[in-house]
């Protein structure tokens, strides 16, 4: 048992570190720096910050329960193509997305183009059209790409809920409406608590949409900050005050889920969905219509024009940057995942508050910038790597090289802490679908904690683990800022090459690079909206289910 | 569960031994010049050489900072930069050495290289005043200064501050008429802004183009790229939008330079120096007037198509040095102006 303790805080400090190297930075005084950011540019930062998260909070909890609910416990037109569909916007990153609407909706895109044809504008001072670029664009685009979180964990909350539970709510005279407020919502409401979590993590740490859209949010400013005025410490610091305030948000979320109940019966039967009346149908398939349409299907449409329009950027270097996207992000997903059982598991079977807080502080990451953890990984390292080749040169009088941030040692290990807690949220919420009873009956028969992780947990969690390993893959696939700072030679990731392009203006160009991300993304996503759809206890889908798994492990 | 441990040690350890051989006659270039701008430059100068390269890109203050940090013994042997300022911050930061090469000297003027030799410039740029043609006075916006007269009737459109070439050009306005003027001159054009600071040069001058503004600020090159173009959309904005070499009656048109410089750590000396020669010498340079419409630092490079269309102009002449010291000062003011 004390093997666990030791998994569990082995991982916590390997994982920690580089948070706490960005933290120690707090303790150190930046004296007229922080003065000058106060009176001058911070206050917009925050207010941005703020009205961004608000505005992408309500619309993906909009977008992602309304949809989750409604293909799953619903009978409408198109119901099984939204199913999975609803999901295919997390294959694109919020900043292709911002890219692609703007060369849509500039001044010299195909909109405003067809609009002064056929009014006969010649300027744009002759008309008023909405500014793409700006607050309420970035709400937008983050809302239309990040709502999925949302939408995945809620309905596979909804998927989990038994239909005793429901039904019991029906026999009791409650409404279909009534039933979702008073039942099956607060059932689900970790789920959506943790998607909502995912989205909103995302959005305070996002960098190429807001730098593209002119909005100063707290990461572009602490890119600003240590860009610009060339103050890495301080840029650290505000990335310390950030990652405080995301904590406070969550601890606020888990304080008041405190008390609740939890639901977890053995019986189980495939969902009976409430029918719904001709005009309601139509509403339902517009609510889950719009963004798919706005999320993925006219972006990508628009993305494969362009690559036809611009071929000679694709070339066989395409290929190896791939490659190399898909790699780096498989390896990632492997490490985040097998991290996130272990500390999961390790907790439970360990628990007590301070592993609990060796837990909390191993997931922090998610919540600081990538270029920050950047910044935390490089400075150790660096370190760590001139002590070691010094060694060598002075005793064996050879170069090793730079063995940790050389090579994609480095890269991966910030990947790894950067998108830890995604895969943690994910397990996590999940674990606690297996019952002590479980727990307690595997262990009477004489399992090992470690056999019990393997063939009691493992197989029961299944869905979860491979949301986990998919939610991973797609975010280090999207990556930016962190790949950008760390990559060793001759590293070319997809997303790099295609962010690299649009900021030049060569929107159009870019799409090559942006489709390839989406379409490597579009994969892993495919399987894991089969997976929700079999992860019902007792669904005839089993079968399926392990068939598309095998593909995963495949892939 | 011990299987999966050691499995993820072991390909852990693949990869920390996956470890970057240096071979001898490679030169590892960092560079915040983009790739496609840069590539075919270095693919010519392998097959000239024999000497490979590998190449990592990335932003300015990112590779300066890696650099830093890697310390002495950081891969790279050269860094390569777009603006002025991050060579004189990288000098100052000891990351570079100095470099003392007759073919540099004779191919980079004095006022376009470091006094001791720590950078070179390899091409300059100026960063000019565009307007629309048909409702603009271009009288009244022969200079950066006349911008910021609150008289002015036109909405001026410029990027954000946090762009390098805009706190170059702020620097050279402290290091002109001291920080008090500067920051004067930079709130008056906060107050002409036509709109929030947005998107990059090229977007400025198609702004004007759009009717969105009337002025814009941006770097000489972008003019060229849209002039090269054949896309109608691009002939359309220079039709509609010509430029003016600012302050040709005082002290010239601020210049900015991409420009290398040897690494402290460079294991690769020899290698990295003939990279900055082979960049320096007129094929090169004529790459970079005819590929990115800059200005040739070879005086024995004339600026050819587009280039040479935009017409003859005075250069500051004052040191960029002395402009570059002014930088992080000049983002402050920037910051205190409302420049976002």
């Amino acid at each position: 048992m004390r093997a666990w303790t030791l998994i569990l805080w082995s991982i916590a400090a390997v994982v920690a570190a580089p948070v706490a190297v960005v933290l120690a930075y707090l303790v150190i005084p930046a004296g007229d720096v922080w003065a000058h950011l106060a009176a001058t540019v911070l206050p917009g930062y925050i207010a941005n910050s703020l009205v961004l998260m608000f505005g992408v909070g309500a619309g993906t909890l909009v977008l992602g329960v309304g949809c989750a609910w409604f293909v799953t416990m619903t009978q409408f037109p198109g119901r099984r193509f939204f199913e999975w569909a609803l999901i295919m916007p997390l294959a694109v990153p919020a900043y292709v997305v911002a890219f692609t609407y703007t060369g849509l909706l500039e001044y010299s895109g195909p909109v405003q183009s067809l609009l002064r044809d056929l009014f006969g504008w010649q300027s744009r001072a002759e008309y008023w059209f909405p500014q793409i670029r700006s607050l309420p664009g970035a709400v937008t685009m983050m809302t239309l790409v990040f709502y999925p979180y949302v939408y995945m964990l809620t309905r596979a909350a909804f998927l989990e809920q038994s239909v005793s539970v429901l039904e019991a709510a029906r026999t009791l005279g409650r409404s279909a409406g009534s039933t979702f407020y008073s039942v099956a919502l607060p059932l689900a409401r970790p789920s959506i608590a943790a998607g909502l979590a995912l989205a909103l993590m995302e959005t305070l740490n996002d960098f190429g949409t807001v730098q593209f859209f002119a909005v100063d949010t707290f990461v572009t400013g602490i890119y600003r900050t240590w860009m610009g005025l060339g103050e890495p410490g301080v840029a650290a610091q505000l990335g310390s005050v950030l990652m405080l305030f995301i904590l406070a948000l969550i601890l606020l979320e888990r304080f008041s889920r405190k008390g609740k109940m939890t639901h977890a019966v053995g019986a189980y039967r495939s969902i009976p969905r409430y029918p719904l009346s001709r005009p309601a149908a139509a509403g339902v398939f517009m609510l889950c219509a719009v963004p798919v349409f706005f999320g993925f299907i006219l972006p990508v449409t628009a993305m494969i024009v362009w690559t036809v329009q611009t071929l000679d950027f694709v070339d066989t270097r395409f290929f190896s940057m791939a490659a190399t996207s898909l790699y780096l992000s498989g390896i990632t997903a492997l490490v985040a995942v097998a991290a996130a059982l272990l500390l999961a598991y390790g907790h439970r079977l360990r628990p007590g508050g301070l592993n609990a807080a060796a837990v909390r502080l191993a997931s922090m990451g998610y919540a600081v910038p990538g270029a920050v953890i950047a910044l935390g990984i490089m400075i150790p390292f660096a370190a760590l790597d001139n002590v070691v080749d010094d060694f060598a040169r002075r005793y064996f009088d050879y170069s090793i090289g730079l063995l940790l941030t050389g090579t994609w040692t480095a890269l991966i290990f910030a990947y790894v802490v950067r998108f830890l807690a995604v895969s943690f949220n994910t397990v996590e919420s999940s674990m606690a679908k297996v019952t002590a009873s479980m727990d307690g009956a595997s262990r009477t028969l004489g399992m090992s904690p470690s056999k019990t992780l393997l063939r009691v947990y493992t197989p029961i969690m299944r869905p979860s683990i491979l949301t986990a390993a998919v939610l991973v893959f797609v975010d280090v696939m999207k990556e930016l800022p962190a790949t950008f700072m760390m990559r060793p030679f001759g590293l070319q990731t997809l997303a790099i090459r295609s962010y690299e392009l649009a900021s030049d203006g060569l929107l159009r160009e870019s799409s090559s690079s942006s489709l390839a991300i989406v379409a490597a993304g579009i994969i892993p996503v495919i399987i894991l909206s089969t997976m929700i759809a079999g992860s019902r206890p007792g669904s005839r889908k089993e079968k399926k289910t392990t068939d598309a798994m095998e593909c995963e492990h495949d892939a | 569960m011990k299987h999966a441990i050691m499995f993820l040690m072991i390909v852990l350890a693949g990869f920390a031994f996956l470890s970057v051989a240096v071979a001898a006659d490679t030169v590892n270039i960092y560079s915040s010049r983009q790739e496609h701008l840069i590539k075919p430059l270095l693919d010519e100068f392998r097959e000239e050489t024999g000497i490979d390269y590998r190449l990592l890109t990335g932003q300015g203050p990112a590779l300066l900072e890696r650099l830093r940090s890697e310390g002495r013994n950081s891969p790279a042997d050269v860094l390569i930069t777009v603006d002025v300022g991050n060579l004189v911050a990288a000098k100052q930061a000891g990351v570079l050495q100095p470099v003392d090469s007759d073919v540099l000297n004779r191919n980079v003027p004095a006022h376009y290289r470091d006094d001791e030799g720590y950078w070179y410039g390899l091409s300059a740029r100026s960063r000019i005043i565009y307007y629309a043609r048909d409702r603009v006075d271009p009288e009244r916006i022969a200079t950066y200064e006349s911008l910021a007269d609150a008289a002015l009737e036109y909405g001026v459109c410029v990027r954000s501050s946090s762009n390098i070439y805009n706190q170059s050009l702020m620097a050279s306005m402290i290091a002109h008429h001291g920080e008090e003027k500067a920051l004067e001159w930079a709130q008056g054009l906060v107050d002409n802004f036509a709109r929030r600071p947005q998107d990059n040069d090229t977007g400025q001058i198609r702004a004007v183009a759009a009717g969105e503004c009337d002025v814009a600020i941006a770097n000489s090159y972008y003019y060229g790229r849209l002039m090269d173009s054949d896309r109608s959309a691009d002939q359309q904005v220079v039709e509609r939008v010509a430029l003016v070499w600012p302050n040709q009656e005082d002290r010239g048109a601020h210049m900015n330079l991409s420009g290398a410089g040897v690494t402290t750590s460079a294991s690769n000396i020899e290698g990295a120096v003939r990279l900055i020669e082979f960049l320096s010498e007129q094929s090169a340079q004529a790459f970079y007037a005819a590929e990115n419409n800059e200005y040739p630092v070879n005086p024995a490079v004339e600026p050819t198509g587009a280039v040479r269309e935009m017409g003859e102009f005075t250069p500051d002449g004052l040191n960029l040095s002395d402009i570059e010291k002014y930088n992080a000062r000049a983002l402050q003011l920037m910051d205190r102006a409302g420049w976002r």
